[in-house]
């Protein structure tokens, strides 16, 4: 068991190493001279020279990069070429509101998803999981940011029960959340629908009911358990969805997280910032993929037994 | 194998030249007899065909300013009104629809087509090239693709090119796994076995034998793929880094209709129903086809 987890663990630093490879070469070729940013277009070519010298910009692509993640690796991901603030502590500094924000979406989505799936496999063909079925796929259907709009013009302009942005206090937080969560929901919804229904035509459940346990128990225990694993992998891709989401949905908002942090980098070309960003919540994304598959090997006996 | 001989995929995508094929006969009677998917295919329908004929049908031009109707509720006259410019939201839309089908369709193809062959590789010669290639597509993975089209753009700019290359790109690791299973299950087969041994090239038994016995799982993606790829590449407009004005694409339509939301609700609100629209129906069919294609997964 520990041997599984310290090997999954592991994975990740060649995972991180690759991401970072990515993301660097993508901001490498970008075209714009990131000295000149910094320094403003009217500046000295000296200036901007000796500029260029000191961030190690002259230096060769192998050289860059191997000290990029020399720094990175001990917190330094450069500085913000607007701000001039560490990018490190200007996404530190606005990482809590991010997770704030998709762990409540999570919350909802799994609150909303799994016992809506459940029903709906259970009464399968009936209106309740006719409508939730069409509800989801809309929900599947619609994009985030629009929704989040949406939501705006109904609970913020027209009936103005809660407040259009903003951060703080439970009332700012709702509609932000309802948008990603919602989504996250309609995806859940869907797979523990399917899920369940793979499951309850399985030769136990039968035997389960034969034996004349109640309904109840023949779903709780007998089913669900053996459909949680996929359950369990989808909310675990969803997160990543959910943080793509939290990007667009926080600048919607005006949530003060990283994603929002990031759409205003993008605008400003603040490289160094757009880059510590996309390398925070990629990381974020594989620590939770990490976190799902250890959850695998507590759910699932027979991935247990293969590292004892 | 009877399926083998001429490329399936097109008969998959036009139901027309069906008939010869008893196998995408039979998929396509299951699907048929589908009433979402096959609402789903009518609404997709609809759309290609006003994407072709939008020159003709759409009442206004969609870049005429009309400084005197700005921001015009829908009326008579404009049916879903007029944005910030005056220019009628309905016409835009319409023509939108190119603009969505042709992001949704070369998205997907550069994502199959690299993905594909990528999987279709590694998943055939497997040893050191399959663990490097999986490995990659592992780092892909790990960054939320929206995640990664966003630093595409924001590197090399947005239009509706590198919108294109972007989103494409960030769905290429989920095409690669798809097709290196379906590779996988089929290469062991007899008749690779015989077309192997009647000295076929490599090339020729993956393309001609392996790749259309492993259409289905690809269609499906493709299918759900191209939904995916049109909210991507709206949601990259939305910010501001793809698809650029006055091009009528449907997420910078949405994106200008946010600063005025409080007084002109309709800007924002038309071309997010659209969206959705198309994208239910594409998920309609996706889903149908899934079942036609393996009715064993059919619950």
């Amino acid at each position: 068991m520990h041997k599984y987890i310290l090997r999954r663990v592991l994975l990740l630093i060649p995972v991180m190493l690759g991401v970072s490879l990515v993301v660097f070469t993508i901001m490498f070729f970008t075209p714009g001279d990131p000295a000149k940013i910094m320094l403003g277009e009217r500046a000295p070519a000296e200036e901007v020279a000796l500029l260029r010298t000191q961030m190690g910009l002259d230096d060769p692509f192998h050289i860059q990069f191997f000290n990029f993640v020399k720094n990175a690796v001990q917190g330094d991901l450069g500085r913000s070429l607007v701000t001039k603030q560490p990018v490190a502590s200007e996404i530190w500094a606005r990482f809590p509101a991010t997770l704030q924000l998709s762990a409540a979406a999570v919350l909802i989505a799994i609150l909303m998803g799994i016992p809506i799936g459940i029903i709906s496999a259970t009464k399968q063909y009936s209106a309740f999981d006719m409508i939730s079925m069409v509800i989801a796929l809309l929900g599947v259907s619609m994009p985030n940011f629009w929704q989040g709009m949406m939501m705006i013009l109904l609970f913020s302009i027209t009936i103005r029960i809660l407040p259009s942005s903003g951060y703080g206090t439970l009332n700012h937080l709702i509609m932000p959340a309802m948008t990603i969560g919602t989504s996250a929901a309609a995806v859940i919804t869907r797979m523990t629908r399917s899920s369940m229904l793979e499951v309850v035509r399985q030769d136990y459940i039968r035997t389960a009911r034969a034996k004349g346990l109640s309904e109840r128990v023949v779903i709780n225990r007998h089913a669900l358990k053996n459909a949680l694993i996929p359950i369990v992998t989808v909310v675990g891709l969803q997160f990543g969805g959910l943080l793509g989401g939290a990007v667009l949905t926080e600048s919607i908002f005006s949530w003060p997280g990283v994603g929002r942090f990031m759409v205003d980098a993008i605008r400003t070309k603040d490289y160094p910032s757009v880059q510590g960003g996309v390398l925070m919540l990629a990381l974020t994304f594989s620590i939770v993929n990490l976190a799902v598959d250890i959850l695998y090997a507590y759910i699932d006996p027979r991935i247990k037994a293969q590292y004892k | 194998m009877s399926n083998t001989t001429n490329a399936p995929a097109t008969a998959a995508v036009a139901p027309v030249a069906v008939k010869k094929r008893s196998q995408w006969a039979e998929v396509w009677r299951r699907l048929s007899r589908n009433k979402m998917a096959m609402f789903g295919l009518a609404i997709i329908g609809l759309i290609v065909l006003a994407a072709i004929t939008a020159d003709f049908i759409a009442p206004y031009d969609f870049r005429t300013q009309d400084l005197n109707a700005i921001s015009q509720k829908p009326s008579a006259e404009h049916l879903l009104g007029t944005d910030d410019l005056g220019r009628d939201i309905l016409s835009r839309i319409i023509h939108g629809t190119r603009i969505s089908l042709l992001v949704g369709f070369v998205s997907v193809s550069i994502s199959v087509v690299v993905g594909g062959g990528l999987g279709a590789v590694s998943g055939y010669y497997g040893g050191k090239l399959d663990n490097v290639i999986m490995r990659f597509m592992d780092v892909l993975l790990a960054i939320p693709s929206i995640l990664l089209a966003i630093a595409i753009v924001s590197a090399f700019g947005g239009g509706i090119i590198n919108v294109m290359i972007a989103v494409g790109i960030s769905s290429v690791p989920s095409y690669a796994r798809i097709v290196k299973a379906a590779v996988i299950s089929i290469k062991e087969n007899e008749f690779i076995e015989a077309a192997r041994a009647i000295g076929a090239s490599d090339l020729r038994i993956i393309m001609k034998h392996i790749l259309p016995n492993s259409m289905a799982p690809i269609i499906v993606q493709a299918t759900l793929g191209v939904a995916g790829a049109i909210l991507s590449a709206a949601g990259l407009s939305f910010i501001g880094m793809g698809i650029q004005p006055p091009t009528p694409e449907w997420g910078a339509m949405l994106s200008n209709g946010r600063h005025i939301i409080r007084t002109a609700w309709h800007v924002a609100t038309f071309p997010g129903l659209a969206i959705m629209l198309t994208i239910f129906a594409l998920n309609l069919l996706g889903d149908g086809l899934r079942d036609a294609l393996d009715p064993r997964l059919k619950n």
